[in-house]
C-alpha cells in the first residue's frame, strides 16, 4: 500500500472555512500535506487546529470549501481513517478497561448490532502490546497515568489498521517513557506507509519529531519542512496575533 | 394470601418494573454526566401528558404517550437552544426549560381539574401504587394495564440496550470518535431522551414522577460507586432499582405495623428513600469511592 496511495495527498483542504457560533475559526484554508513523513499542525490555542481535524471528519460545520482524505470525500473512507481526539475530551472515570477502549477501534469493522468476537479482543490486545501496555489490559482507564491513557488512545487507532491517522495532541501532558513509546510506534507506522498527521503543541520538538510542519492560526501561515515553516517571523505573526508568545521564542 | 395476590403483588410488579426500567435508562444519563437531564425530562413531559389526556379524555391513551414524547423532544430542543443562544451552562439551561414546562403542565392540570376530569397533581407526583389491583388474581390477562405498559416499555428498552450495547457504550464514552467512525452518537442520545420520556409516562401513573427521577439517578449512581466494569454497572443498577422497589414497598407495608403504629407510609416515597440510602451506603462503603473522589477534579468535559 505504499506506492499507489502515496501519489495522492492523504490530507487536502481547499477553500475551507468553518465557523462555530457565528465566529469563523478557519478561514479559506488551503493545505496539501505530503504523502510521506510525519506531519505536524502547530499554532496557538484557539487557532482552529482541532477544528481542522473535525471539519475533515465531517464533525464541524463547514461553511465553504472541502477536505479530501486519502484523495476521497471522508464519507467514502471513514473505515480507513483513525481519529484520536484530545485526551481531555472523554471521561476517564468511565467504567471501561484499557482493552475495552482499544477494542472500540474495531467497532467500525464489526458493524452495527454485532458483538465483538474473540479475535477482535485478540487484535485489541495485540495493539495494546504494541504500545507497551499489554500488562494493563484489564486496568480501568482512570487508573492509568496520563501518558498511558494517551497510549491506550493510540492503541485504539492502531487496532483500526487505518491508512491515515489524525492524532490530536498525542504528546500533550505525558511522561518521557510514553512520549518515546508513542514516537517509536508512529515511526513504525510511517515505515509501513501509513500517513500520520499530529496536532502538536510544543514548538521545541517539532523539528526533532516531524518531517513536515504547518503553522495555523485561522489561516495557513506556513507549510513545509519544519526548518522553513517555523521561521521566526512566521511564528511571531502566528502567535503575536493571539497575544501569546510561542514557547520556543519565550525560551530564548 | 389472596390479599397478597390482589393488592401487594401487582403493586410490587409495577414498582419493580418501573424502578428497573428507570435504573436501566438512567445509566446513560449518569455515565454521560447529564443526570439532571432525567430530572428535566421527567418534569417536562407533564404538559405533554396532560395535553394528550385533555385531547383523548382518558388515562393511558396513545395520545398521552405521543404528547409526552413530543414534550420531551421540545424540551431537549429547547435546552440546546437556550445553551447556544444564551451561552449558559447546561445545568442552568435544563433548569430553566423544565421548570417552565412543568409550570405549564400544572396550569393545564388546573384547567383539567376545573372540568372534573380524573387527573391531579398528587397523582402525577406520587403515583397511585396502592390503587393498582389484580382483582381476578390468577388470570394473567386481567393484570392491571399499568403493569402491561411498564412490561412492554421495559422489554423494548432492554432489547435496544442489548442489541446496541457497543454502539451505546461508544456514543456515551467518546461521541467524537463514534462520529468519526460513522456511528451516530446524536441518534443514540436522542433515543435515550425518548426512552426516558416513555419510561416517565409508563411509570408516573403507578409510582409518580418523584420516584421516576430517584430511580433514574440513584441506582446507577450507587452502582458507579461499586464497580468499574461496564456490564456489571448496568446489570447491578437494574438489580439495585428492583431491590429498592421491593425493600421500599415492604418497608411501607410492614414498618408501621411492626412499630405498632396505625399510620401508613407512602410506598413510592419509601422506595425513593431506600434508593437514596443505597447511594449513601455506596459512598461510605463502596469499593470505588476512593478512586471516584481522587478522579473528581479532572472529570470536566471540554
Amino acid at each position: 500500500m505504499t506506492a499507489d496511495t502515496s501519489a495522492a495527498s492523504p490530507f487536502e483542504a481547499s477553500g475551507l472555512t468553518v465557523a462555530w457560533g457565528g465566529r469563523p475559526v478557519l478561514w479559506n484554508v488551503d493545505l496539501r500535506l505530503p504523502a510521506r513523513g510525519l506531519a505536524a499542525v502547530v499554532g496557538p490555542n484557539g487557532a482552529g487546529k482541532s477544528t481542522l481535524f473535525k471539519a475533515a471528519l465531517g464533525l464541524a460545520p463547514v461553511l465553504t470549501g472541502q477536505v479530501r482524505l486519502l484523495g476521497e470525500p471522508v464519507a467514502r473512507v471513514r473505515r480507513r481513517i483513525a481519529y484520536m481526539p484530545q485526551r481531555n475530551s472523554v471521561d476517564w472515570d468511565f467504567p471501561v478497561s484499557a482493552r475495552d477502549v482499544t477494542a472500540m477501534g474495531l467497532y467500525g469493522r464489526v458493524g452495527w448490532f454485532r458483538r465483538l468476537r474473540r479475535r477482535d479482543l485478540e487484535a485489541a490486545d495485540a495493539a495494546l502490546d504494541r504500545v507497551g501496555l499489554g500488562n494493563y489490559r484489564h486496568r480501568q482507564i482512570g487508573q492509568l497515568s496520563g501518558g498511558q491513557q494517551q497510549r491506550v488512545f493510540l492503541a485504539r487507532a492502531l487496532a483500526q489498521q487505518a491508512e491515515l491517522l489524525l492524532l490530536d495532541e498525542p504528546f500533550s501532558g505525558i511522561d518521557t517513557a510514553s512520549e518515546a513509546a508513542i514516537l517509536d510506534v508512529l515511526g513504525e507506522l510511517e515505515g509501513e506507509g501509513r500517513h500520520i498527521v499530529c496536532i502538536h503543541h510544543d514548538l521545541r520538538t517539532v523539528a526533532a519529531y516531524f518531517d513536515h510542519a504547518t503553522v495555523l492560526n485561522a489561516v495557513v501561515m506556513a507549510s513545509g519542512p519544519p526548518a522553513e515553516a517555523l521561521a521566526e517571523d512566521t511564528l511571531r505573526r502566528a502567535y503575536d496575533a493571539s497575544g501569546l508568545k510561542p514557547r520556543a521564542l519565550a525560551a530564548e | 394470601m389472596n390479599h397478597f395476590w390482589q393488592v401487594d403483588f401487582p403493586a410490587l410488579l409495577a414498582a419493580g418494573l418501573a424502578s428497573g426500567l428507570c435504573a436501566l435508562l438512567g445509566n446513560f444519563l449518569v455515565l454521560r454526566r447529564e443526570s439532571l437531564l432525567g430530572d428535566a425530562i421527567a418534569h417536562a413531559v407533564l404538559p405533554g401528558i396532560v395535553g394528550g389526556f385533555l385531547l383523548a379524555g382518558a388515562l393511558a391513551s396513545p395520545a398521552m404517550l405521543a404528547g409526552a414524547l413530543a414534550a420531551a423532544l421540545v424540551a431537549a430542543g429547547a435546552i440546546q437552544l437556550v445553551r447556544r443562544l444564551g451561552r449558559i451552562e447546561p445545568g442552568a439551561a435544563m433548569g430553566a426549560v423544565f421548570t417552565v414546562m412543568f409550570a405549564a403542565g400544572v396550569f393545564m392540570l388546573e384547567q383539567a381539574a376545573g372540568r372534573n376530569l380524573h387527573i391531579d397533581a398528587d397523582c402525577v407526583l406520587y403515583g397511585q401504587l396502592e390503587d393498582i389491583l389484580w382483582l381476578d388474581a390468577p388470570d394473567i390477562g386481567a393484570l392491571p394495564r399499568e403493569v402491561w405498559t411498564l412490561a412492554g416499555v421495559f422489554a423494548v428498552a432492554a432489547a435496544a440496550v442489548f442489541l446496541l450495547a457497543k454502539e451505546i457504550r461508544l456514543a456515551v464514552f467518546d461521541p467524537a470518535f463514534a462520529a468519526a467512525l460513522g456511528f451516530r452518537p446524536g441518534l443514540v442520545h436522542l433515543g435515550v431522551v425518548l426512552f426516558v420520556a416513555a419510561a416517565s409516562i409508563a411509570s408516573f401513573e403507578a409510582v409518580g414522577s418523584i420516584l421516576v427521577i430517584a430511580m433514574l439517578i440513584c441506582p446507577p449512581a450507587a452502582a458507579r460507586l461499586m464497580t468499574d466494569d461496564y456490564r456489571t454497572q448496568i446489570l447491578l443498577s437494574v438489580a439495585l432499582g428492583i431491590g429498592s422497589a421491593f425493600a421500599g414497598y415492604g418497608l411501607a407495608g410492614f414498618a408501621p405495623a411492626l412499630l405498632g403504629a396505625s399510620w401508613s407510609l407512602n410506598a413510592a416515597g419509601c422506595i425513593a428513600a431506600v434508593s437514596g440510602a443505597i447511594v449513601a451506603a455506596g459512598a461510605l462503603f463502596g469499593p470505588r469511592r476512593h478512586s471516584v473522589a481522587a478522579g473528581a477534579p479532572s472529570l470536566g468535559r471540554t
